[in-house]
């Protein structure tokens, strides 16, 4: 098979939106890192993250988060068409700011976790995840 | 959409007085995303839990906002000090404006 000058262009350009394609999809999740956080910055350590390097179903994904002295602690993933996934807000007879649950995710990307310390501080946790079937049913 | 919607906790019987304990609660809920499509390429209406929380004697143990990528019948497990003898208090909010709730009692022992 023979490429023209034409296909040869078609093709640069998809690979061009390919690669632009999954920074449209973040600017979303960063639309709502900010809008939690207020665009303070966030430390890499006092939050931890789990979820499975390989999703085989993204319908039911197991995550679970745990911040010693957080207040609240919020659940992204940045590849799903609306970010959000939860946010878990810890009251006094929370034993540990910890929880786990099971998400749906669109496909192969990375989940975040924001954790919003008790002093006003947060902290940021990720972790790709990569997605054998979508969880989302387009 | 609110047929079949059965919560479910598992709380232990007894414990002592300070001590951490895991909460593990379940509702059976289908979790409709809004995303998804029916056969006609019609979008299934958003229905989903959006809010759960849980009280003890009152106080707030967790209170968690849920959006559509929770899956469906949403599993959530936490810790919880347990001060004194009491009730633990779960309750599902939906998004048609339905609230189930559900209450477990606990000895210090």
């Amino acid at each position: 098979m023979e490429f023209s000058r034409r296909d040869t262009l078609a093709l640069g350009l998809g690979a061009v939106a390919l690669t632009v394609l999954p920074f449209q999809v973040s600017a979303a999740a960063d639309d709502a890192i900010a809008s939690f956080t207020g665009g303070a910055d966030m430390a890499d350590t006092g939050l931890t993250l789990t979820a499975p390097e390989i999703a085989e179903n993204g319908n039911t994904v197991p995550v679970s988060v745990d911040a010693p002295g957080a207040v609240s602690i919020m659940v992204l993933a940045t590849g799903n068409p609306t970010p959000d996934v939860a946010t878990f807000n810890f009251g006094p007879l929370a034993a540990e700011q910890s929880a786990s649950t099971r998400i749906r995710l669109a496909g192969t990307q990375d989940v975040v976790a924001i954790a919003k310390m008790a002093d006003g501080t947060f902290a940021r946790a990720s972790q790709a995840v990569k997605v054998t079937i979508g969880g989302c049913g387009g | 959409m609110a047929s079949g919607v059965k919560p479910r906790v598992k709380v232990p019987k007894t414990a002592a007085a300070g001590e951490a304990i895991t909460i593990k609660t379940l509702i059976s809920h289908k979790m409709e995303s809004g995303q998804r499509k029916d056969k006609e390429g019609n979008k299934i209406p958003r229905s989903i839990i959006n809010r759960f929380t849980v009280e003890f004697n009152g106080e707030s143990v967790i209170d968690a906002t849920l959006e559509p990528a929770i899956s469906t019948n949403p599993y959530i497990q936490f810790e919880a000090i347990v001060p004194e003898a009491g009730e633990f208090k779960f309750t599902w909010y939906d998004d048609d404006g339905d609230v189930y709730d559900q209450s477990k009692k606990i000895a210090i022992g």
